[in-house]
């Protein structure tokens, strides 16, 4: 399995389950809060123009995060 | 529901935490939730008019607050941010959990929303473990029927251990049986169990042990399970010890056994090899989990975020090539309506309150009263008033409520995904196109609406540019300014066409700044990289076009009314002086502008326009009103009702177009209002912050008017 994958590089409509966080402090904490917990199933759902942010399905809700954010999501 | 007379102006600077009750017997009620969950309507359907303060949907950033009546009891509800966590790792996280732990609420409503009900429970269930008298007000319901969603309320309501109660709030539907569990859960009559979540072993025995000590030890009114987790987190408990100490007046951090028994309870985890960030990551996780299990049990639907049909509008408003020429149609929409709409209202108000000056005179011709009195009251004071009512009024009773409507349609989100990859290149908050849309309303609700923005840095970035988009104040002088320079009166299609292109670009223009401005002072004085963020895009909304029609046109008329009252009157009254009382030959107004003018011209402005800007210190609705009131004071035309009439006068007055592109640079860039100023010193509590948000705009401003005449000039093109 290729463990160094995360939130970034899902394809739009592609789906995973987060594995780990490596982000700290308060960034951490919220990514948290949004439900990006171990287990948690996340869907790729859109692009921006640019490729940067990205929109999310998140336990229900969709939720648009930047890349650099998005990287510090592992997911398998 | 959009911007109200109290939530602009001077009302905004408000406290957090006043909540006075009136009469000893009234009860106070919180309420909370996530945002765009509806909890303002649930709020103004409760309260009716009744409201201290009004708020901008979804993000109420200061509290507001309203009394309900209901079976001879007085309510007051308090309207909290709205917010995901009660974790304090946002200004309005601690806001709302403050007013929770210390603002005395009798009871708390956290308001969710049906269709995404998982995404709510982790308030919920981390408001339960606060407070004890815990509501949870599942609104629309109508969408969730919509969409086939089922929830099963009795099975929630015996999980949570609160009262769990089905509204659609915009229907009005559910409220009363809101309230009588409410009244209840006050009286007494019902009891609540709210649900703990509970954690694995050496977690539960850190937390029960400190818990345990927390009962004995201390004395105030604060969930001690709650407080043990917090204090174990380390994270935020330093900020939650000074509001320990200064909403209760007891300093925890002093107590020894207490701090002994935090010692003790991290040996305990330490000893299990447990690290005090996975306690952390557990118990937010724990709280994610127990809501997923919660729904998953008391939830049928088929239905699904991904299929639903908000992806295929999301699609058109966000994509890479439908996105941004989108955004440009709906602002030139809403600019054509504006500028179509107000054209015949306008003139019909001119001729009648102009009608009205005559009568006046004719008044105090009859009276005998002398020429001085008649000309204060009259040449002064009343006709400055009928230029703001006429000329002013119309546009912007017809933006407001048109912006309203895209707002509670749910688009600025969509706005904010769109621009956040320019304000994340400029190392900006992507949330700052959220703030500088509510500047689109009102600058002093842009200001206090950057609350939203967590990074300090990105926060003051955002509050010093906000001034860059042209609020509902200044759009009628770029509209006035338009239609009269550019295109005739604007009554034809194509002149129409034109003028909406034009006050586009000028937008654009505004918009552009503002990104040049935050890469600046990225680079200079607020140096940083860009700081994470979450933006959430929530569910598409049918608007409720009546209530947004009605409330904002009743709103913003009393407001505007009101507002040039206090400061449109006296302004006509000093210009009326200053027009009238002489120093030498000379009147003092033509005194003045006579030294504002070699500066003035080198701005292509002349100095009545920019003694206008500075009389229109206090509000930029009075500018242009103050700029013929001065130029007719010393001029030959009396009558004036229509804009025709006004570009005469102006041009009389020595205008040319470079005259009114440069008024319109510089009322686009120049210092903020009174009002402004004044909320950006209560937001940024620094003088140095304040005086920058006033230069940069000004000094901008004054470079751009000034390299626009130059060109030209240079080139001969006036």
């Amino acid at each position: 399995m290729d463990k160094k994958k995360s939130l970034v590089n899902l394809r739009e409509g592609e789906c995973a389950r987060v594995t780990y966080l490596i982000s700290n402090g308060a960034m951490r904490r919220r990514l948290q809060d949004i439900g990006l917990v171990e287990g948690t199933l996340v869907q790729c759902v859109q692009k921006n123009f640019s490729g940067d942010p990205t929109a999310y399905a998140i336990r229900g809700a969709i939720i648009a995060l930047r890349s650099e954010d998005a990287r510090d999501v592992y997911v398998s | 529901m959009g911007l109200t007379a109290k939530s602009t102006g001077a009302n905004i600077l408000g406290n957090h935490f006043e909540v006075k009750r009136t009469k000893d017997n009234d009860f106070i009620i919180a309420l909370g939730g996530n945002p765009n969950v509806g909890k303002s309507t649930v709020f103004n359907a409760l309260t009716g008019l009744n409201q201290h303060t009004g708020n901008w949907p979804g993000k109420t950033v200061a509290n507001a607050q309203g009394t309900h009546q209901y079976k001879g009891d007085d309510y007051i509800l308090v309207d909290l941010p709205g917010t995901y966590s009660l974790m304090a790792h946002s200004t309005e996280e601690e806001i709302a959990r403050d007013f929770l732990l210390f603002g005395g609420g009798d009871a708390v409503i956290i308001v969710c929303d049906a269709t995404c009900l998982e995404r709510n429970m982790n308030l919920v269930l981390q408001t339960t473990e606060i407070h004890s008298k815990v509501i949870v007000c599942i609104n629309l319901m109508d969408e969730a029927k919509k969409k086939g969603i089922e929830i099963d309320f009795i099975g929630l309501e015996k999980q949570l251990g609160v009262p769990v109660i089905p509204v659609s709030a915009r229907a009005g539907k559910g409220l009363d049986l809101l309230m009588e569990k409410v009244r209840g859960l006050i009286k007494g009559s019902i009891t609540t169990e709210p649900k703990t979540v509970h954690y694995f072993t050496p977690l539960e025995e850190a937390i029960g042990f400190l818990e345990s000590v927390l009962h004995t030890e201390l004395d105030i009114p604060v969930n001690r399970r709650w407080l043990a987790i917090r204090l174990l987190e380390q994270e935020s408990s330093s900020s939650l010890l000074s509001e320990i100490h200064e909403y209760l007046n007891y300093n925890l951090s002093k107590n020894e056994l207490i701090a002994e028994a935090i010692t003790d309870a991290e040996n305990i985890l330490e000893m299990s090899g447990v690290s005090i960030e996975q306690f952390r990551d557990e118990v937010t996780a724990g709280i994610i989990r127990e809501a997923e299990k919660i729904c998953k049990k008391n939830i049928i639907s088929v239905y699904s975020v991904l299929t639903d049909r908000d992806r295929k509008i999301d699609r058109l408003l966000t994509s890479k090539i439908t996105g941004i020429p989108v955004m440009l149609i709906l602002l030139c929409g809403i600019f054509w309506l504006t500028i179509t709409g107000s054209n015949y209202p306008s003139a019909i108000i001119a001729k009648g309150l102009f009608w009205a000056q005559e009568q006046l005179t004719h008044f105090f011709v009859w009276l005998g009263t002398p020429e001085w009195v008649h000309g204060v009251i009259v040449l002064g004071i009343y006709r400055v008033l009928a230029w703001v009512v006429s000329v002013m009024l119309p546009p912007m009773a017809i933006f407001f409520p048109l912006f309203t409507l895209l707002e509670d349609y749910g688009y600025l989100p969509r706005v904010a995904f769109n621009l956040d990859h320019q304000f994340r290149k400029c190392k900006a908050c992507g949330k700052q196109a959220l703030t500088m849309c509510m500047g689109f309303g009102c600058n002093a609700a842009g200001v206090v609406g950057c609350r939203i923005i967590d990074s300090p840095r990105e926060r003051l970035i955002a509050i010093i540019t906000n001034n860059f988009v042209p609020c509902n104040g200044r759009f009628p002088t770029l509209i006035a300014i338009i239609s009269m320079f550019f295109v005739g009166t604007a009554t034809g299609f194509i002149d129409r066409a034109i003028s909406t292109i034009v006050l586009t670009g000028i937008i654009v223009l505004g918009v552009m700044l503002t990104f040049i401005i935050s890469r600046f002072l990225s680079q200079t004085i607020l140096k940083g990289e860009p700081s994470s963020f979450t933006l959430e895009l929530p569910p598409y909304r049918t608007p409720q076009f009546g209530k947004v029609l009605v409330r904002s046109l009743f709103d913003r008329t009393l407001f505007v009314l009101g507002r040039a009252v206090t400061v449109a009157a006296p302004a006509g009254l000093i210009i009326w002086v200053m027009a009238n009382v002489s120093i030498g030959n000379k009147s003092i107004l033509a005194h003045s502008s006579g030294i504002l003018n070699p500066f003035a011209n080198l701005l292509g402005l002349d100095g009545v326009i920019l003694l206008a800007f500075i009389l229109g210190f206090p509000a930029n609705e009075i500018v242009v009103p103050i700029m013929i009131m001065a130029y007719m004071s010393s001029g030959t035309i009396v009558e004036l009702d229509s804009l025709k009439e006004l570009k005469i006068l102006l041009t009389d007055n020595g205008w040319t177009w470079v005259t009114a592109v440069s008024t319109m640079l510089f009322c686009l860039i120049h210092w903020p209002c009174s009002t402004t100023c004044l909320t950006i010193k209560k937001e940024t509590g620094s003088q140095k912050w304040t005086a920058i948000s006033i230069a940069i705009p000004t000094i901008i401003g004054i470079i751009v008017c000034f390299i626009f005449t130059t060109v030209v000039r240079v080139f001969g093109l006036v």
